[in-house]
């Protein structure tokens, strides 16, 4: 059935009148510097589109723009999202081109109330929007061509970007109709297609960045080259909140090329006429640092910090049953500690950004998850209005949370006020790795109780670990609890009798932020490692075991039963290899994964994952598939490679070589099934994360009888550390 | 003054010798596809061709590519190069995109040398590039798309 939908006129409507309203901010007289990004400013020579709303263009030469208002970061929005409005369109992914947004109020993410890019959200956010506005636009076209031929608009048919004449015999392309459908009266509601006639969404369309990314040709943030320009690199100070105390800039300054050394509130920044030169100058310059009040920082210190916390009970956040009654009824009840490191984020393209601060107005060139975010900060460093801040979103090498800080923004920007000229701020790999913001480190207290026939009977769990949002959005944790510090614990989805969450924000000098798949990344391999530790006290198989506490839980029943079934969990595994199963749920989708490991001589090897989704209906299956690829390996370098260490107030870990990332020799086999469903789009950027590590965890239990307890799997050195973690009290 | 051709083109550059080729690639001469990620040699993002071996431009600097010829994804057109980018598109491989020019790179000197490489081979020549958004699988798959009998045929 199709599917009418009334308009809200001030979200679809106001850019009608041809130029006009929500377009506004790709038409700003003013001029940018001579720059090669493209996509950004109008394309000279040509008549007023018919901009019907704030994501298409249509030019009266038959030129089809989409305008794209979410960060291509690899999650394929640059093509995902343009299939939303090519569907209503009738037109294939080949005949229109693709532009980054400017900054708008249109372009706003209503799952995150600004114009960002996280949490999984673009296509549940445009889902319905990008249908409604190309469902309208097709309207207006149809309306324009059935004026002109004299004939009912209802008997007009579209297809590949012509509107065809109820005879069959005469068409009129888009661009021909350009003119005429912007002065059409906008209808007051629009029919989306009907599932069944969807030509494009469910398709494995080609990525329309492919051709780009395989020749080189684009481009980044670093890539960003402005005249006159000039490139920055800062030395920060190693422990976070401390100063400058003085520095002596002769040597950077003799280095050829230089041009500049000066403090800034980031640290001591050198500029210079490019990027050798501003890192030559940076390894020449002596600075002397007041280190503040956190010299002293050390991870075995944070953890004894957290692990005080465990004597208060915490704040509670799901309480169900009688939990105490039940440990002291449970036949046996387990006890174990679980902890979980900072973790960088360690986007292939480290953070910069390219600023052109002028007294009428400023531009930024950069790689954001954030360009409302990003508009502010340009907006208080240089005190211009809305108006006068431009941002220019380019391809970002890797996002995962990192790139909606406003570190690199905040740098690039006051350089480029305090030169006025352009500038490029360019982190090094060190910069990135040390001065990151975390995934949270974090101690979890679990508490389980077997009943007789070995069925979990009692579930708490105790988290203690910082707060993220205390510092983004501090409202937001007003009760002391931190929603993303309690999801993937909350939302447990066993039935379990008795079941108490509590969670003890505790805050460290070492800064946290959103790291892909945030709390449910690191919740997640607890809880379900811990369930693997119940299942085995209680003789009973993993997988058998949930299916039985699943059964209020269908989607998540469904997603385990696919990859149990496509692993072969009832057959033997090859000799040597084991399996570990887990399943999550996270941004509106469902994974579970089995991962199939081998433990030799204290190594660990995945061989193999097999990974079932559920992320409701899907626009592009090709593109879930990769994502999930993708979720799998980012969780696997945090399960089996690094980790983020702090002595003496500075983190220990600067680049590959010391924060190793997961390599093609170390990839698994992965089989990716998407269980067909008919429910709304949930997320594909993050849900793939969150199963993968205690899957491969309890893949080493199954192996060592052990449990692992702490991330990433050390298999000798971990136990002397750990004050007995296991009271088994059976 | 250091001589050097890039992509086929004869080039004169007026930086000193130590500058890597890396920042002389991307700074002076505008060859932003060759990317940087780490700087230590240990990331494969700024692999380009020094006389048809794959070299981390990072760690190369520019009087070591005297005299020589380099290639860099720009310049990158032979017929590997057009079965790579076909296969490249094939497999959709790309994710942000920002190791897949070093990934490119590494790809066409592995299929130079062994142009029906076995799995070992692949993972050895590809093992020195990184991809955070982990494309790894995809990129295996490519090359051995790429090293199809097709190619040996052209
Ligand atoms: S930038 Fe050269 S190997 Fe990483
Ligand atoms: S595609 Fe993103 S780092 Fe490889």
């Amino acid at each position: 059935m199709a599917r009418r939908l009334r308009l809200d006129r001030r979200a679809f409507l106001l850019g009608t009148a041809a130029g006009g309203g929500l377009l506004l901010g790709l038409h700003l007289p003013l001029e940018t510097r001579a720059e090669a990004t493209p996509g950004a400013g109008p394309r000279p020579g040509h008549k007023t589109p018919f901009a019907p709303n704030a994501w298409i263009r249509i030019e009266p030469d038959g030129d089809i723009a989409f305008i794209v208002a979410r960060s291509e970061m690899g999650q394929g929005v640059m093509t995902a999202l343009p299939m939303l409005l090519a569907e209503e369109l009738d037109l294939g992914l080949d005949q229109i081109r693709v532009r980054f947004a400017p900054v708008a109020p249109a372009y706003a993410n209503r799952l995150l109330g600004r114009q960002a890019t996280g949490g999984s959200t673009s296509v549940r956010d445009a889902w319905t929007k990008l249908r409604a506005a190309g469902a309208l636009t097709r309207r207006l076209l149809v309306q324009a061509a059935a004026a002109r031929w004299g004939v009912e608009a209802d008997a007009c048919s579209v297809h590949r970007g012509e509107v065809i004449h109820p005879g069959g015999d005469r068409r009129l392309g888009y661009g021909e109709l350009a003119g005429a459908a912007a002065r059409m009266p906008p209808p007051v509601s629009v029919s989306l297609k009907a599932p069944e006639a969807w030509t494009l969404i469910g398709t494995p369309a080609p990525r329309l960045d492919a051709p780009d990314k395989v020749t080189g040709r684009a481009r980044f943030g670093i890539d960003v080259r402005l005249t006159d320009m000039v490139v920055a690199s800062i030395e920060r100070c190693p422990v976070p909140g401390g100063k400058v105390q003085s520095f002596d800039a002769a040597a950077a300054e003799a280095i050829p090329g230089v041009k500049r050394v000066l403090a800034v509130a980031a640290g001591v920044a050198v500029v210079a006429a490019d990027t050798h030169a501003a890192l030559a100058g940076r390894r020449a310059l002596r600075v002397q640092w007041d280190l503040g009040p956190h010299a002293e920082t050390s991870s075995a210190g944070i953890r004894a910090q957290f692990e005080r916390r465990f004597a208060d009970s915490g704040v509670s956040v799901r309480r169900e049953g009688d939990p105490d009654a039940a440990w002291s009824a449970a036949a046996r009840t387990l006890e174990a500690v679980y902890e979980v490191p900072f973790q960088a984020h360690a986007c292939m393209e480290p953070m910069n950004c390219t600023a052109d601060v002028r007294a009428d107005g400023c531009d930024i060139y950069v790689p954001t998850q954030a360009q409302s975010r990003c508009q502010h900060t340009a907006m208080a460093i240089t005190g211009l209005s809305a108006q006068q801040v431009r941002v220019h979103t380019t391809f970002l090498g890797g996002g995962f949370g990192r790139r909606g800080e406003q570190d690199f923004v905040r740098d690039a920007v006051s350089l480029s006020k305090a030169l006025g000229r352009p500038v490029q701020v360019i982190w090094t790999r060190e910069d990135d790795i040390r001065h990151d913001f975390y995934r949270p480190a974090g101690l979890h207290r679990l508490r389980g109780g077997l009943d007789l026939d070995g069925m979990p009977v009692l579930w708490k769990h105790h988290i203690v670990c910082p707060s993220i949002l205390a510092r983004v959005r501090p409202a937001a944790v007003a009760d002391g609890i931190d929603r993303t510090a309690v999801e993937g614990a909350v939302n447990l989805p066993y039935s379990i009798a008795n079941i108490a969450l509590a969670c003890s924000l505790e805050h460290t000098p070492v800064p946290v932020g959103f790291w892909r798949a945030v709390g449910s990344s690191q919740n997640t391999w607890v809880t379900e490692c811990f369930l693997d530790e119940l299942a085995a006290a209680g003789g009973q198989d993993p997988l058998a075991l949930r299916r039985g506490l699943l059964a209020d839980a269908p989607r998540h029943l469904g997603v385990l039963n696919l990859a149990a079934e496509r692993a072969g969990w009832d057959t033997p595994s090859g000799a040597g290899r084991h399996r570990g199963i887990a399943v999550a749920a996270s941004y509106g989708s469902y994974v579970a994964q089995v991962a199939e490991v081998s433990v030799s001589a204290g190594q660990v090897r995945v061989h193999r994952v097999v990974c079932a989704v559920d992320c409701g209906l899907v626009v592009n299956p090709d593109i879930v598939i990769a994502q999930m690829e993708s979720c799998i390996a980012f969780g696997l370098t945090a399960t089996l490679k690094s980790a983020i260490t702090v002595s003496q107030g500075r983190v220990q870990q600067g680049n590959f070589d010391d924060f190793p990332l997961l390599r093609m020799s170390d990839m698994p086999e992965i089989s990716v099934h998407i269980l067909p469903s008919n429910a709304a789009p949930g997320g594909v950027g993050e849900p793939g994360l969150p199963p993968i590590a205690p899957a491969v965890c309890n893949a080493v239990l199954a192996a060592t009888g052990t449990p692992v307890r702490s991330l990433p799997i050390r298999l000798e050195a971990a136990p002397p550390q750990r004050p007995a973690p296991q009271a088994d009290r059976s | 003054m250091i001589d050097l051709t890039v992509n086929q083109a004869r080039r004169e550059l007026d930086l000193p010798g130590d500058t890597p080729l890396l920042w002389a690639l991307r700074d002076r001469l505008g060859l932003t596809g060759t990317k940087f990620g780490c700087g230590i040699g240990s990331c494969g993002a700024c692999i380009v061709h020094l006389d048809g071996d794959p070299v981390n431009a990072c760690m190369t600097s520019l009087s070591a590519a005297a005299g020589k010829s380099v290639t860099t994804i720009e310049g990158l057109n032979d017929d590997i190069a057009l079965a790579l980018r076909s296969a490249w598109i094939s497999e959709q491989v790309p994710q942000c995109g920002y190791c897949q020019p070093g990934q490119i790179m590494a790809a066409a000197a592995l299929l130079a040398r062994h142009p029906r490489p076995t799995d070992a081979q692949i993972t050895a020549a590809m093992d020195r590039v990184l991809c955070r958004c982990g494309t790894y699988n995809r990129v295996r798959r490519a090359i051995h798309r790429a090293a199809s009998p097709t190619l040996e045929a052209t």
